[in-house]
């Protein structure tokens, strides 16, 4: 079993656990979280490179490193694993958020508390996207929501009770849809008289689910990933839960667990029910085509920055669905750049937020100006984030959005067309509310004299935002490196929904 | 050509960029303003090379015969979208992009040494450089664009630069809200090219400029007839297109971020909002001009808005008071007359007298951007003089600061269009144009040129003449003078560059097609055109140049004109209308309420019909065995009496 490299990806985060637990003060907590993510994140670096050597050398499969061990046998359950590129991109998405996450918790109180259920709900992330059982999927997919409801309830601001609990319920609402999904895609996985199997790969190449439980199963699933990709209308528990949350786990949840549902989306329910996806795709493009002008009109209109970027993930995570909706190889791709895009420079807008907030204790715009002035360091920081959140080329949203839009209009409908020009809009619409953040918060006169005495950025605090930054900066300019990496799962022959195009 | 020479030209200004931007703030001013202005300076010679490399040198990758060809450097792929479409990035030599690595490498150059004066002790002055290294990759990236998603990178990186050095006093809310404007209204534009560019690519399958303007037929035939709502496909693709020329280069309706942008230092209004940035719509419909031949609907639209333009910014620009506003509307004014001499260039895919227009709009550009560069950067010497933008704190400088003088009446006598300054060629070439196109565009365009010389002499006379108020008393004993070393030097070569521009036989370099011609004078067209521009000069000096009530009686007369003139015939006032009014309370507030009353009401209203039904409910787990034998019982009696009744 630890033979196979994937497995390590959960074992670590269980030794953080283990180590985390034993730690008396706050330096070996650190020494664990930052040791224990870094380590995380080198095993994923070392795995794209073997990977991309793999691949060079011709191996062909549509997943490589798969392994599977039995779990429960009498409904055939299997801690099954393997991964591809879109896979890996995602584990090293979350290790970069990890140590930038941990980094920016640096003077969290209860630190041990923190840590162990940061590091519990990252195990979850990790087995999520090694995992290719939809059981052991779900339920690391479980594992990694329910730590939010105490990190938020604990360490968060403001009305952190109902915020807790409405993200954790309206998530586990999405769950329940889920699993109604799963469950029915299991009992349907096999043509008649062959064994049962959760096991993602051979439910696809079996391809026995049937047409008619196909356009049952695809609402299911998708909408209970949905939930979690912020998908109108059932995105409001982000801009309370955002709100609330402490600095680290908003970038966690933004960056990463926002991810799962796209990634659970394009894995699940259109690699699995591709027929069901090109039938219904337009009911489902209609609903995210609305997440991402109705996100961005109403992030313009928000006076607390953690409801700006909240409505503003919205919109960005929307574009994710909707790309993913489209079925075409460049759109698709396009959706996941987006993922890797948004994971990052939303956690750069956390981080900033969290770090402006813990120096002046408000978040609303209206109580703050002329940051640039006091606090040039993570002001820039947060110009950046903002150029790279509208678009700009050279950092990573700019090529996400165009390869998104130029692979949506490929399709000749009027349907499709209408709607990609009303997503194109949003970039318009974006650069409205981040300017006006930027002109309200950075530039302009200091508005409260109160905050003339303020220090810029500690030394963690210019880890964690430079090390993202320079993230966001390497897909903005290098992004055939990242879209190469990607393409390969896109084949018509693996993806038999291209093939209905 | 050897590739190391053109990577240069890009590089050197992006490593700048970096360079000042991360280490800059540890440095002495002088050193980073040095460093800056050696790195453009090295960008300005490396790019004269390349320049006269491909003018002159006669390598048969360059010219054949007395056919300039376009030449690709490189090209590499960027980004791959489809097997077909990718974007490039690449180096692309042909006459306008050479041209234009002239002009932005000249201004931006001068725009650097101007700056050590002018921006001296201003605090963020290394960030002020770092801006300008960025700006100045970007622009010269998206002249040398190979790839039309190249040039749409680069357009967006312009716009942030310009957005950057807009906003660069940062704490005056004047250049905040100046710097948004600016950027949320050329992204709104841009809007408009980044659809043109999807439509084009979708139906072309190519995004590389060369296979499409080297074969506009196959173009044509790859949209076979595609239409919506009553215009070709093609038609909509390139108003699109021309729709993000619109933003950039401040054509009616969406001019209004330009004269605004005037809130950055005025040596940025020289270089990006004068000579290079807003000039990039014309560029762009330059560079796909032999499609826009295919589309007289496409080229009609772009006259049209043209001249509406040129008339409308040639009437404001009569009723302003800041001096950088009269030059921003005449820069809005010029520029529509190159819109307008490419719109007039060609007509049912015959380009008109050799495609005059296109030359003619192409040495417009290319002496606009000199004498529009010196006028501003005059501007910005009398500020620094006077301390105010506006003329009424002026009058009389002519004897205070002789150089200045001089060289800002040069400027003024080119853009009037005098011979022999530079004006003087390049506008008659555009009139001539017109004329060949259509007599109402000859005439209409002949009276804007008339008013550009009248509002031009108004300013003149105002700034130097007129009145010469107590400046000792105002100024504390300050009189003022004309700028240090570093300042006038700019303005004297610009001066010189301004008044020999003229002369260059530009169509020997610069065609629509290659082919090289000899550019003939119209005497006729030139000689009435010149005369009324004198008339012009002669009128606004009899009411200018000598303190007197004529136009205050003028102004009087007809006050309603004045006073629409004056605050901008209230687009302003419209925009704020729309984006106030109708965009924030219309749309987005309504939506905000929305999120949280009614999708978030539902959510909220579950989780409170759950909580009650389980209030209500909650009963029946009382842990009381009282209550549990008491409905037992009952249910028991219950059951029996209906079983009773069935039975009986």
């Amino acid at each position: 079993m630890f033979s196979n490299i994937l497995i390590y990806f959960v074992v670590i985060p269980l030794i953080m656990l283990l180590g985390l637990f034993l730690c008396r003060n706050i330096q070996q907590i650190r020494a664990v979280a930052v040791t224990g993510s870094v380590a995380l994140t080198a095993l994923s670096i070392w795995l794209l490179i073997d990977y991309i050597g793999l691949r060079h050398a011709g191996v062909t499969d549509p997943m490589l490193w798969v392994d599977s061990w039995e779990w429960f046998a009498p409904l055939n359950i299997h801690l099954a694993v393997g991964v591809d590129g879109i896979s890996i991109a995602m584990l090293i998405l979350t290790g970069v958020i990890l140590i930038t996450g941990s980094f920016a918790s640096w003077e969290i109180p209860q630190p041990k508390e923190f840590f162990l259920w940061l590091v519990l709900l990252s195990t979850g992330v990790y087995g999520f996207f090694i995992s290719i059982d939809l059981f052991t999927m779900f339920m690391f997919y479980e594992v990694a929501l329910i730590p939010m409801y105490l990190l938020i309830g604990v360490w968060g601001s403001g009305n952190k009770n109902y915020s807790a609990m409405k993200l954790t319920l309206m998530l586990m609402g999405g769950s329940a849809f889920l699993m109604l999904g799963l469950i029915g895609i299991y009992y349907h996985s096999a043509p008649e008289g062959q064994p049962l199997t959760w096991n993602i790969l051979e439910i696809a190449r079996n391809g026995a689910i049937s047409h008619g439980w196909q356009t049952f199963l695809f609402p299911m699933t998708f909408v209970g990933f949905g939930v979690l990709g912020a998908m109108f209308p059932f995105h409001t528990w982000s801009p309370d839960g955002h709100a609330s949350a402490p600095t680290a786990v908003s970038m966690l949840h933004a960056g990463v667990l926002m991810k799962l549902g796209g990634y659970g989306c394009f894995r699940v329910a259109i690699y699995l029910m591709p027929q069901a996806a090109h039938e219904l795709a337009w009911i489902f493009i209609i609903l995210t085509g609305i997440s991402v002008v109705y996100g961005a009109f109403s992030a313009c209109v928000q006076n607390d920055l953690k409801y700006i970027n909240a409505y503003s993930s919205v919109s960005h995570c929307g574009l994710v669905l909707f790309a993913i909706l489209m079925l075409n190889t460049t759109a698709m791709t396009g959706a996941i750049m987006q993922m890797l895009s948004h994971g990052l420079m939303t956690a750069l807008f956390f981080a900033l937020i969290g770090m402006i907030y813990g120096r002046t204790h408000t978040r609303d715009i209206r109580e703050m100006g002329g940051m640039m002035q006091i606090l040039p360091y993570l002001s820039v920081c947060y110009v950046i984030a903002g150029m790279a959140s509208l678009g700009l080329p050279g950092l990573s949203g700019f090529v996400a959005e165009m390869t998104i839009f130029v692979g949506s209009f490929q399709h000749a409908d009027l349907f499709h067309r209408i709607f990609v020009i009303v997503a194109c809009s949003s970039i318009v619409t974006t650069a409205v509310y981040i300017l006006r953040v930027v002109g309200k918060l950075l530039y302009g006169p200091v508005y409260d004299e109160h905050h003339m005495s303020l220090t810029d950025a500690k030394w963690w605090e210019r880890t964690s935002t430079a090390a993202l930054i320079v993230c966001v900066a390497a897909i903005g300019f290098f992004p055939n490196f990242f879209v190469d990496l990607i393409k390969f799962t896109f084949s018509p022959e693996i993806f038999t929904v291209l093939g209905l195009n | 050509m050897d590739i190391t020479i053109p990577i240069l030209i890009l590089a050197i200004p992006l490593f700048m960029f970096i360079f000042l931007g991360l280490v800059g703030v540890k440095m002495s001013h002088k050193l980073a303003g040095t460093l800056g202005t050696l790195g453009m300076g090295t960008v300005l010679i490396l790019s004269y090379y390349t320049a006269f490399t491909y003018y002159f040198s006669g390598n048969p990758a360059f010219i054949d015969g007395t056919n300039r060809l376009q030449a690709v450097i490189f090209d590499q792929t960027w980004l791959q979208f489809t097997p077909s479409l990718a974007i490039k990035l690449g180096f692309l030599l042909d006459p306008i992009s050479a041209m234009m690595l002239i002009v932005i490498p000249t201004i931006s150059f001068m725009v650097h040494v101007y700056s050590l004066g002018y921006m001296h002790g201003e605090k963020g002055f290394q960030r002020y450089y770092a801006f300008l290294s960025l700006f100045s990759f970007s622009m010269l990236g998206l002249v040398v664009a190979t790839n039309i998603f190249q040039m749409y990178i680069f357009w967006e990186l312009v716009g942030a630069s310009s957005f950057l050095l807009i906003g660069f006093f940062y704490t005056l809310p004047s250049a905040v809200s100046a710097c948004k404007k600016a950027f949320i209204v050329t992204r709104f534009a841009d809007l408009g090219f980044l659809i043109g560019i999807l439509v084009l690519s979708f139906y072309t399958r190519e995004l590389d400029f060369l296979p499409m303007t080297q074969n506009p037929a196959g173009v044509l035939a790859s949209f076979e007839g595609a239409s919506f709502l009553g215009a070709s496909a093609l038609t909509w693709a390139l108003v699109l297109i021309f729709t993000g020329g619109m933003g950039k280069s401040a054509m009616l309706p969406l001019h209004i971020w330009l004269p605004d942008a005037m809130e950055g230092p005025t040596p940025v209004s020289a270089l990006i909002h004068a000579a290079t940035m807003v000039v990039a719509g014309v560029y762009l419909v330059a560079r796909l001009f032999p499609l826009y031949m295919l589309e007289d609907a496409a080229l009609m639209f772009i006259t049209v808005v043209g001249a509406a333009t040129a008339f409308y910014a040639a009437m404001v620009a009569c009723a302003q008071i800041d001096i950088k506003r009269i030059l921003a509307f005449s820069t809005i004014s010029q520029i529509a007359f190159m819109m307008v001499s490419l719109g007039v260039a060609s007509r049912n895919n015959v380009a008109i007298h050799e495609g005059l227009g296109y030359m003619a709009s192409m040495f417009h550009l290319f002496t606009h951007a000199m004498f529009k560069a010196l006028l501003f950067l005059g501007a910005g010497a009398l500020i620094h003089a006077v301390h105010s933008n506006n003329y009424t704190a002026m009058g009389g400088l002519r004897k205070y600061m002789p150089v200045t003088h001089i060289t800002f009446l040069i400027g003024c006598l080119a853009i009037a269009g005098i011979f022999p300054f530079a004006g003087f060629w390049s506008k008659d070439e555009i009139l001539a144009a017109c004329f060949a196109n259509g007599t109402f565009w000859g005439i209409w365009m002949m009276m804007v040129a008339a008013m550009t010389a009248f509002y031009m002499f108004r300013m003149y006379f105002l700034v130097f003449w007129w009145d010469n108020p107590d400046y000792e008393k105002e100024h504390h004993g300050h009189r003022p003078h004309d700028p240090g070393l570093a300042m006038s030097l700019p303005l004297v070569f610009l001066a010189l560059v301004s008044t020999v521009a003229g002369f260059i036989h530009f169509g020997e370099f610069v065609t629509f097609d290659g082919h090289e011609y000899q550019i003939h004078i119209n005497w006729a067209i030139a000689g009435l055109s010149m005369g009324i521009a004198v008339v012009s000069i002669i009128f606004a000096g009899w009411l200018y140049a000598k303190k007197n009530d004529r136009p205050k009686r003028m102004a009087d007369s007809c006050r309603w004109l004045w006073t629409a003139a004056h605050r901008r015939f209230y687009w302003d006032e419209i925009y704020l209308f729309i984006t106030r009014r109708i965009i924030f309370d219309g749309i987005c507030k309504p939506i905000a309420w929305f999120d949280r009353h009614i999708i978030d009401g539902t959510m909220d209203g579950l989780a409170f019909i759950t909580n009650k039904a389980s209030v209500a409910i909650k009963g029946f787990q009382s842990g009381k065995v009282q209550m549990y034998i008491w409905w037992y019982l009952m249910g028991a009696v219950v059951l029996g009496l209906i079983v009773a009744v069935c039975v009986l």
